[in-house]
């Protein structure tokens, strides 16, 4: 078992010689093992052991990283260089990078042990974690049910312990959705806070990387130490990183909005009372609590799967049989290396959202579909623009329901893709979001509230959810 | 062409750009490296890895706008162009689409009869070229992608030309400012710049489009002069009986001099562009273009007036001598050791430019450095040799690159002008010629030429010319008086 409650104990643990920091990751590897049927990675450095003793060392002399010891799961989309990069599609089965996404060298470079690959929904495209090549992610609270998606195997690991923290990615819910399913903390950073090099792209203009941990101070922690420009991705931002950590305490009565369009039909009742009992006891501590209008909502969804198809029918192009990954064996001419090696490779969510996409940009229906999905797209910004001259956060549920059963949806993308209603908008908009867990449904599964802030206001965003932190 | 018919002609011409890296990765762009040597995950397409603009691209092609009047774009944006092949390694080509970096500009030409005509620039924008695809390698098909990523330029004409001959003046005229900007070596051959071509046909009078075809693959000057030539007759042809021309793209086969038309499958293309979500939109300040056009070089014509005036060379010279950077570079080098304008002049548009088009190189590969050329010029100024002379041992320059002044002193070659030594070699010929003296004094004026040419011979051709004839006359016209 785990006797510390965030990694600053930790550190503190190691450095009184009440911890062993190798000891510490054989118990993570063990309980991956003893953990295997929720398949939550698709691979683990057993070899990260190794590390642990230069580590401690450092951790001993003062001269460690922010992130010394900590144990990161990585999600299996973002490239680790010489370790297989599979984004849980046959189709990258065998490839292996020669690079570093740079989210992940910043870990490596504060002193994190990374400890494997997480399983997650093929290239990212899924909400339950049942679209990999490597079989569907349980849910650690409950087995039968789906931990979320995408990013089902890093919510799943730090879920059931199987790591400190990890990293997901979040496109339009990947990290948020899954972090209420399994009752723990996600947050979805501000569009171009953290570098996407090296993040096998799904849609470049929505993807972003952030953290899932037990804990708001990992979060804060890890945060910290991703984020930043990176002269390899144009689109990150050259702002400077606040010091996440330390500000987490500086409460201050945050003006928060309750956007009628979250509650509407739809919204499982457990979910709105628990979520109102919330927002009881922040009026209780003197937040001002204010019924804000996010008018374009409703068009959300249509367009962030008109947008997001799009730009993954073209950035999965480069999957062919060519170059590298899955070839068919029925190869004989180009047009058969294509058809077969894209037909055998991909799944059919991905076969699905391709031709999606592939549609929208199709001449004579780009104005139709996707030059009016772009509009809405800055009419729902604009909402939030709005919404923030009035209110510094605003407050919804993070899903519509709690964990669904393995195989309860799969039959039904729509039903499927309705599911992201509360997340997508963040990612339309660019803004940050937070997955905090407030209490279970009676059947004891988690129930997530989200929080979404302005642009790079990650701060504000990290501190209310501290407030629910030091109440548990 | 059948005077009843006027051609229609717009040409899509792409560029490389001579930047020393990629448009969107550190590669090297070098043509020579083995295949497959100069890339990295960025132009290979691998999983996850992102474009990075090159600021040199931008000022590359800013500058060709600047130079064809072309409004510079403060905002421009990328797109993707959609397609599959095995060398286009991301499935897509980053591309500018809608809002492009340069627009409505124009180049003049002039024509034959010296009349000048405005070529209109619909818009000029960057891409990145494609790798190679080698298909006569036994059954399998070869990549290299060394090429992937290689920026280029495409400038896209108004279609404002009506003959083959427009067309090409309008591509030497092209190649001409991007050389003269250094932003491509111009090379057609080598498919440094390569062109398309958009032909159609009407009535002379009509003012609607014809249907019109794309040629594709016309891999010279010569060659694009050609197609578009067979292309109108082609169409004339079809019309004068009665046919209707069918929109198509044709490809230029050069051996068989003919056209062939591409499968039609190869061009149902549904591009689905799309703006590229992985770039900034590219911004073009007053700042940065008041940077970019701080790097613009005197461009062909300011440069050919400026030579009229102040070199006071004719029109033709000038002409000829800012043909190219390159040419008019070395001239203006060679003035650097002479002022002598003209002789300057006559020595690179005769020896130079001789010497150039024999050995088909560039004047960059010509061997006799403008220095030495100037060093040359300056000696017979001085009457150190005489033209003949220095015509003798300009070969030797040519495969030595030798100072002249160095041959000129092994050889012993420098011009006699001691009028005392002339003499003495006058009076020994005239006192072995009796016989030619006579004829001389009996009204034959043409056995002065035996006579220079004897002590020519005599001097190994070093008398100063002027010196011997000058003496020569006078100690004859002596003979006569007594
Ligand atoms: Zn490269």
């Amino acid at each position: 078992m785990l006797n510390y409650k965030n990694h600053s104990e930790k550190i503190s643990l190691i450095k009184e010689d009440k911890l062993s920091l190798r000891e510490n990751v054989s118990f993570f590897l063990d309980n991956i093992k003893r953990n295997s049927n929720l398949n939550a990675y698709n691979f683990v450095f057993d070899d990260c052991l190794m590390q642990t003793s230069s580590i401690e060392q450092k951790i001993k002399n003062g001269s460690a990283g922010k992130l010394a010891g900590m144990v990161i799961a990585i999600k299996d989309v973002l490239a680790i260089k010489q370790q297989p990069l599979t984004c849980s599609s046959n189709i990258l089965r065998d490839f292996i990078p020669t690079y570093t996404a740079t989210a992940v060298q910043k870990l490596i470079d504060a002193d994190a042990i990374i400890i494997g690959k997480t399983n997650c929904d093929e290239f990212a495209m899924g909400s339950s974690n049942e679209n990999s090549a490597f079989g569907a992610v349980l849910n650690p609270v409950d087995k039968s049910r789906v931990p979320g998606g995408s990013s089902g195997g890093s919510a799943a690991a730090v879920a059931a312990s199987l790591c400190d923290a990890s990293l997901g990615t979040d496109t339009g819910g990947s990290i948020r959705q899954p972090a209420a399913f399994c009752g723990i903390y996600g947050l979805k950073p501000t569009y171009g806070r953290v570098s996407r090099y090296g993040l096998t792209a799904f849609a470049s203009s929505f993807d972003t990387i952030g953290p899932f941990a037990r804990n708001v101070e990992d979060i804060a922690l890890v945060l910290s130490v991703i984020s930043g420009y990176d002269e390899k991705d144009s689109t990150s931002f050259r702002t400077d990183v606040p010091d996440f950590i330390t500000k987490l305490n500086s409460i201050k009565k945050f003006r928060i909005g309750l956007p009628k369009e979250y509650f509407a039909e739809g919204l499982n009742e457990e979910i709105h009372n628990a979520i109102f009992e919330k927002v009881e006891y922040l009026k209780k501590q003197g937040f001002e609590i204010t019924e804000i209008e996010l008018p374009h909502t409703e068009y959300s969804i249509s367009a962030y799967y008109i947008l997001t198809t799009a730009e993954a029918s073209s950035n999965l192009a480069r999957f062919d049989g060519a170059r590298y990954g899955f070839r068919s064996k029925e190869d004989k001419n180009l047009l058969n290396m294509y058809v077969n090696s894209r037909s055998e490779g991909f799944g059919n969510e991905i076969k699905r959202r391709i031709m999606l996409g592939t549609y929208v940009l199709s001449s004579g229906y780009y104005d139709a579909y996707y030059r009016k999905a772009q509009k809405v797209r800055r009419l729902l910004k604009q909402d939030f623009d709005k919404a923030f001259e009035k209110v510094d956060l605003i407050l919804t549920p993070t899903t519509p329901t709690t964990a669904f059963k393995i195989g309860e949806k799969t039959s039904d993308p729509l039903e499927m893709y309705l599911g992201d209603i509360y997340t997508t908008s963040a990612n339309l908009a660019g803004i940050p979001g937070i997955n905090i867990p407030i209490g279970k449904d009676k059947q004891g599964l988690p129930i997530g509230m989200q929080v979404m802030a302005n642009q790079f206001d990650e701060v504000t965003l990290l501190s209310v959810a501290q407030i629910f932190n030091l109440s548990e | 062409m059948d005077s009843k018919y006027e051609a229609v002609i717009g040409l899509e011409v792409h560029a490389q750009l001579l930047t020393d890296t990629k448009i969107f990765c550190g590669c090297s762009t070098r043509f020579d490296a083995p295949p497959n040597t100069n890339v990295c995950p960025v132009c290979l397409g691998h999983p996850g890895v992102l474009p990075v603009m090159n600021k040199k691209v931008v000022e590359f092609t800013a500058l060709m706008g600047l130079a064809t009047e072309c409004a510079i774009n403060e905002r421009s944006i990328f797109a993707r162009k959609n397609y599959f092949y095995p060398d286009l390694p991301k499935g897509y080509q980053i591309s500018q689409y809608e809002e492009p970096i340069c627009e409505h500009g124009k180049i003049t030409i002039e024509l034959k009869d010296g009349s000048m005509r405005d070529i209109g620039i619909i818009r000029i924008h960057m891409e990145e070229d494609a790798g190679k695809s080698i298909h006569d390698q036994g059954s399998e098909t070869l990549i290299d992608v060394n090429r992937c990523g290689t920026p280029l330029m495409e400038i896209v004409s108004e279609p404002d030309m009506h003959t083959a001959d427009e067309a090409y003046l309008y591509l030497t005229k092209l190649k001409q400012i991007v050389t003269y900007l250094g932003i491509c070596d111009g090379n057609m051959e080598e498919g440094s710049l390569r062109c398309d071509a958009n032909i159609s046909i009407r009535l002379k009078g009509e003012t609607k489009l014809g249907t019109k075809t794309e040629v594709k693959n016309m891999n010279s000057f010569r060659n694009v002069e050609k197609a578009i030539e067979f292309e109108i007759e082609r169409q004339i042809d079809i019309l004068e009986e009665g046919g209707r021309i069918v929109q198509q793209t044709l490809l230029w086969n050069a051996d068989q001099n003919k056209i062939i038309p591409m499968r039609s499958k190869e061009e149902a293309h549904d591009y689905r562009y799309f703006p590229d979500p992985d770039l900034m939109p590219v911004i073009v300040d007053q700042k940065w273009k008041v940077e970019i056009s701080k790097m613009m070089p005197e461009l062909p014509e300011k440069r050919r007036d400026r030579f009229i005036e102040q070199y006071s060379l004719p029109k033709y010279d000038a002409e000829i001598l800012t043909s190219s950077r390159d040419l008019a570079d070395y001239y203006e080098k060679i003035l650097t050791v002479t002022d002598d304008y003209k002789s300057a002049s006559n020595w690179v548009m005769t020896e130079v430019l001789k010497n150039i088009n024999d050995r088909k190189i560039t004047v960059a590969q010509f061997p006799v450095s403008a220095e030495n050329l100037g060093k040359l010029i300056k000696m017979i100024n001085e009457n150190i040799i005489s033209g003949k002379i220095a015509k003798e041992i300009f070969p030797e320059m040519l495969s030595t690159n030798s100072d002249p002044n160095v041959i000129v002193k092994e050889k012993n070659l420098v011009q006699i002008t001691d009028t005392s030594e002339i003499e003495n070699v006058i009076d020994g010929i005239l006192s072995a010629n009796p016989k030619q003296i006579e004829e001389f004094l009996s009204g034959k004026d043409k056995v002065i030429g035996f006579f220079v040419g004897q002590i020519m011979k005599e001097t190994k051709g070093k008398a100063n010319p002027a010196i011997v004839n000058e003496l020569l006359k006078s100690k004859l016209e002596s003979k006569r008086e007594k």
